[in-house]
């Protein structure tokens, strides 16, 4: 039995009887480390944020999600508070103020490829650099992971999800599913009333994110207002501006080791406004099917061009592989006067969203 | 008679964050964690009840707890213990045991001679509370 990592040393094993800092808390890493500083601070004691080495840790989660992610200022603003609240709350207990440990289950409200996903990643780094949470894991699950088949099969599942869950993130994804209210018989509420118990039991350290689309989790949250009411955070995620799509492209693109030429810029910019326009636009995700369309049809454009290739070709995406989107056969066939023409070879079956 | 059975059975009963600390460790070394329970803790009697299926994937022990919580909930006056199973090649054993509850009275065993033939001696042990019908062993009344 290896006691090296709970700090006990040789044979000193703890007993019922003496209450030690190291029985009270099973927890290694991040947790463990900010229940170290167990020797209260005087009075008159002066705190240093800026030194204390939870703090980096957790700047460098957000300065990644800040160059990560474009826009989302709401977002990004609410991220801040709650990495400030945490720290604060450090600072508190090492002063021996105690307070009750802040609850931080959160909604995350946004159209599709709005960054739910990406900022829940985030999220988890950064609560367990705060030592909130056990480990920056995030598991994600939707209604089929919780609800059950038949009567009593729902609770071993949610409890199960909880388990998998536990010390890190619980990610919800399209938490409106569970709500059926044309059903009356549905496990859903079932799986809801598991989750809240969960949620109100301080000794967990569990945080459960609820995802989804704005208007639908509207509704959700209306339904129950129980739930609404122990979700202190509800986040809107907005969806992206033009400009900040481009901007969006333009990291996708340099981090598969790509790049737009000019032209292709300028293309892209127009696929976009009109992309923007159709059904079933999902932001960032249809940025990221557009670019991965243009990286086939330049593979395509390469593999037909009658000379060696240059390493500038293989980087390169031009004008040519933005033009051969499907949007813009329908944007000309909608309007021929303008038809500037792009020369589209029949990329409708390439393109599934405009499908 | 206190019972010693299974890994630090000569300590003090472990607390619950420890119980967790020893999980913990079972977890790490990606060993799925049962629980069992039992009112006939007869040495020979190695096959406990299962509670539950196995506990597969998990990363903490929170949700073990939960579970012996619950188990000791429905059988408050039974032997609980917990297994951590190793399923590597070569070892595909019990890798670790350790009661979490016993009950509060336990009678122990006591030491059956049976007469044989040519006064031949044989010996058994028999556990007091195993002279009560199942379910009823340990009853606080």
């Amino acid at each position: 039995m290896s006691d090296s990592k709970t700090g006990q040393q040789g044979f000193g094993f703890y007993r019922p009887g003496a209450t030690g800092p190291t029985a009270a808390n099973p927890a290694n890493g991040a947790a463990s480390e900010a229940q170290e500083t167990e020797e209260v601070l005087a009075d008159d004691a002066v705190l240093d944020l800026s030194a204390d080495e939870a703090r980096l840790r957790v700047e460098d989660t957000l300065s990644r999600l800040d160059a990560e992610l474009v826009g989302l200022a709401g977002v990004k603003r609410r991220v801040h508070e709650i990495a400030a609240l945490l720290l604060v709350d450090r600072a508190r207990r090492q002063f021996g103020l105690a307070s009750s440990r802040p609850t931080l289950h959160m909604s995350f409200a946004g159209g599709p490829g709005t960054g739910k996903t990406t900022v829940a990643l985030r999220m988890a780094e950064m609560l367990h650099a705060l030592g909130y949470i056990r480990n920056a894991k995030v598991h994600t699950v939707t209604r089929d992971d919780l609800v059950g088949q038949f009567i009593g099969h729902t609770a071993p599942k949610t409890k199960e999800a909880i388990a998998k869950a536990a010390g890190g993130v619980l990610f919800i994804d399209e938490a409106y599913y569970l709500y059926r209210p044309e059903n009356e018989r549905d496990y859903g509420q079932e799986v809801i009333e598991i989750l809240l118990q969960e949620m109100e039991n301080e000794r967990a350290s569990l945080v459960v994110i609820f995802a989804g689309y704005p208007d639908r989790m509207e509704t959700f949250f209306s339904a129950n207002p129980g739930l609404s009411s122990r979700v202190p955070h509800h986040i809107a995620f907005d969806d992206y501006s033009h400009d900040e799509l481009v901007q969006i492209a333009e990291l996708m693109v340099a981090d598969e080791n790509f790049s737009f030429d000019d032209a292709a810029r300028k293309a892209f910019s127009e696929y976009l406004e009109l992309r923007m326009q159709q059904p079933r636009f999902s932001n960032a995700r249809s940025v990221r099917n557009a670019v991965e369309r243009c990286r086939l049809r330049q593979a395509k454009r390469l593999v037909e061009l009658k000379r060696p290739l240059t390493k500038a070709d293989l980087v390169t995406l031009t004008a040519e592989d933005v033009y051969g989107s499907s949007v813009f056969d329908d944007a000309a066939e909608e309007s021929p006067a303008d038809g500037a023409g792009p020369q589209t070879e029949s990329a409708r079956e390439l393109d599934p969203e405009s499908a | 008679m206190y019972l010693r059975h299974g890994a630090f059975s000569y300590l003090p009963e472990l607390t619950d964050d420890e119980i967790a600390a020893q999980v913990r460790y079972g977890l790490l070394n990606g060993w799925p964690i049962s629980i069992e329970f039992t009112d006939d803790p007869h040495p020979r009697n190695i096959y406990w009840e299962m509670w539950g299926l196995p506990l597969f994937d998990l990363d903490e022990p929170d949700g073990v707890i939960s579970e012996i919580n619950a188990c000791r909930a429905t059988f408050p006056n039974h032997y609980v213990r917990v297994l951590a199973y190793d399923a590597t090649l070569g070892r595909q054993t019990t890798a670790m045991q350790f009661l979490v509850q016993r009950p509060e009275e336990e009678p122990g065993f006591y030491l059956a001679r049976t007469e044989g033939s040519d006064r031949r001696q044989s010996y058994s042990v028999q556990s007091y509370a195993a002279q009560a019908p199942a379910g009823r062993r340990y009853a606080r009344d």
